[in-house]
């Protein structure tokens, strides 16, 4: 299968495609990424995926599949027996894995934790809001300690896994949150698995090369998220 | 283990009217798995819920040996994963069930809320014209999924992405009913109307969808402007 085979829309700042390439990697699959425009969607975007209208998308053979975990999953799947396996075998993990997966996109990122601390008005609001941001690291690093096994340094234990590409996506914009609001999210004192994990994952081949540059996702946060996020809260009070 | 034995180790923690119970208890059904029921309320969770789905404190919660697990879709790939000798749920090919873990996430984020908001006008009242085309574009959207020619979504047989829109065929007959109107109706919707005849012909389905009386009255409550923080049990 050539490259034209797998084609990847995306947006360079966006975690979720980050998810789709490092998944991408651990198959070694050969494939022809498109930076799309968020302002400026293309057909391409619109036509594969008319519900959401949102990136990353795949297209394997030319057929789109969306939403960024799902897709992992069927890079998984479709490369089965190609590389390591993303998934854990044992139905119950795998269960448990999607589960922390799910909680990560629904409740950990982005809609509650990291924006309500930039809407936050006033000290004490923030302060709440970062507190709730580290309330579910805590949590995250207890799931850790269920899931990965004595001292292995990924959730999937000792290989990369469903879970490692979910939560470690959000690290670069984790790190912005951290540079511009002067917190420290991940801490030896309540999250020390987590603070070895952030370090084993960075370094991982599949993941080393898609490490967002952290001055220029900041840049792009000051220039367009935060404003955007402000004033999506600002109509939502009116 | 015998057909008619429950496996001792295998429990449902639930809310009988809600459709997230009805699914993974449907799915149980329609294997042939035998499971204890346990009814929660949810004004006063008991401590076995709390501590079995400590992050979201919901229903239902599927119990095996021990092990906890809840999300009513989590579940159901969990028992299809693990009840290998009942027919699956899921499709084998990995692009199909890419499309329906799709489609069943779509029902419960976009289609489910579009609908309650439309039927049981939980809008401003301007709004609520372009609320109800909002929801009959995602009605349509779905309808497409099924199609023309397909009996169910999961193509001869009923599947996964089937038992994740039972929403259709329990309970907003009933909102539909509560309202006095029909946002979902046979003539704008022939082919989910044909699916929802199909899906009841089967004792499986009918046996697991709630019964009209206690969710009518639900929806009646719910329509006359009362906030839903505390949900009353409706017998």
């Amino acid at each position: 299968m050539g490259k034209g085979d797998v084609k990847l829309l995306g947006t360079w700042p966006s975690p979720y495609v980050m998810r789709v390439k490092i998944a991408l990697n651990l198959k070694s699959v050969d494939y022809e990424y498109q930076e799309d425009n968020l302002e400026n969607k293309s057909e391409l975007l619109l036509k594969s995926n008319p519900v959401y209208k949102k990136i990353p998308i795949l297209l394997h053979g030319g057929k789109p599949i969306c939403e960024s975990l799902i897709i992992v999953q069927y890079i998984d799947e479709a490369w089965s027996g190609i590389g390591p396996s993303i998934l854990p075998s044992d139905p119950y993990d795998r269960a448990v894995a999607r589960f922390w997966a799910a909680y990560i996109d629904d409740e950990f990122y982005p809609a509650r934790a990291v924006n309500r601390i930039v809407v936050a008005n006033g000290e004490e609001a923030k302060a709440a809001a970062v507190k709730e941001l580290k309330d579910a690291l805590v949590l995250l690093e207890e799931a850790f300690l269920k899931i990965s096994g004595e001292g292995k340094p990924f959730f999937g234990g000792d290989k990369i896994g469903y879970l490692d590409i979910a939560l470690g996506s959000l690290l670069g914009w984790l790190t912005v949150t951290e540079k511009t609001f002067n917190v420290k999210l991940f801490e030896e004192a309540t999250t020390p698995r987590l603070v070895s994990w952030v370090d084993s994952f960075c370094k991982h081949p599949a993941v080393k090369d898609e490490l967002p540059d952290t001055h220029k996702l900041s840049e792009y946060a000051h220039n367009v998220v935060y404003p955007h996020l402000k004033e999506v809260a600002a109509a939502a009070a009116n | 283990m015998g057909e008619n034995e429950i496996d001792e180790g295998l429990k449902v923690y639930g809310f009988s009217i809600s459709p997230f119970t009805r699914k993974v208890e449907m799915t149980l059904n329609l294997k042939g798995i035998k499971y204890e029921h346990i009814e929660e309320d949810l004004n006063n969770k008991s401590s076995d819920l709390l501590r079995y789905n400590p992050v979201h404190k919901a229903t239902p919660v599927l119990l095996h040996n021990g092990n906890p697990l809840p999300e009513s879709l989590i579940i159901m790939e969990y028992i299809d994963d693990t009840w290998t000798d009942a027919d699956p749920i899921m499709p084998p090919d990995p692009y199909d069930r890419a499309m329906v873990r799709f489609w069943a996430n779509f029902i419960d984020t976009k289609l489910v809320p579009a609908i309650k908001v439309a039927v049981l006008r939980e809008c401003e009242e301007e709004e609520h014209e372009k609320k109800i085309e909002e929801a009959k574009h995602w009605v349509k959207t779905i309808e497409n999924v099924l199609g023309e020619k397909k009996k169910f979504f999961g193509g001869e047989k009923i599947g996964y992405l089937d038992i994740a829109a039972i929403w259709l065929i329990g309970w907003v007959p009933a909102m539909q009913e509560a309202a006095g109107w029909e946002l979902i109706s046979k003539e704008k919707f022939p082919f989910l109307s044909a699916w929802t005849q199909e899906m009841l012909s089967h004792q499986v389905v009918r046996d697991n969808l709630p019964h009209r009386d206690p969710l009518h009255a639900y929806y009646v409550w719910r329509l006359s402007g009362f906030k839903p923080e505390l949900t009353p049990v409706f017998k």
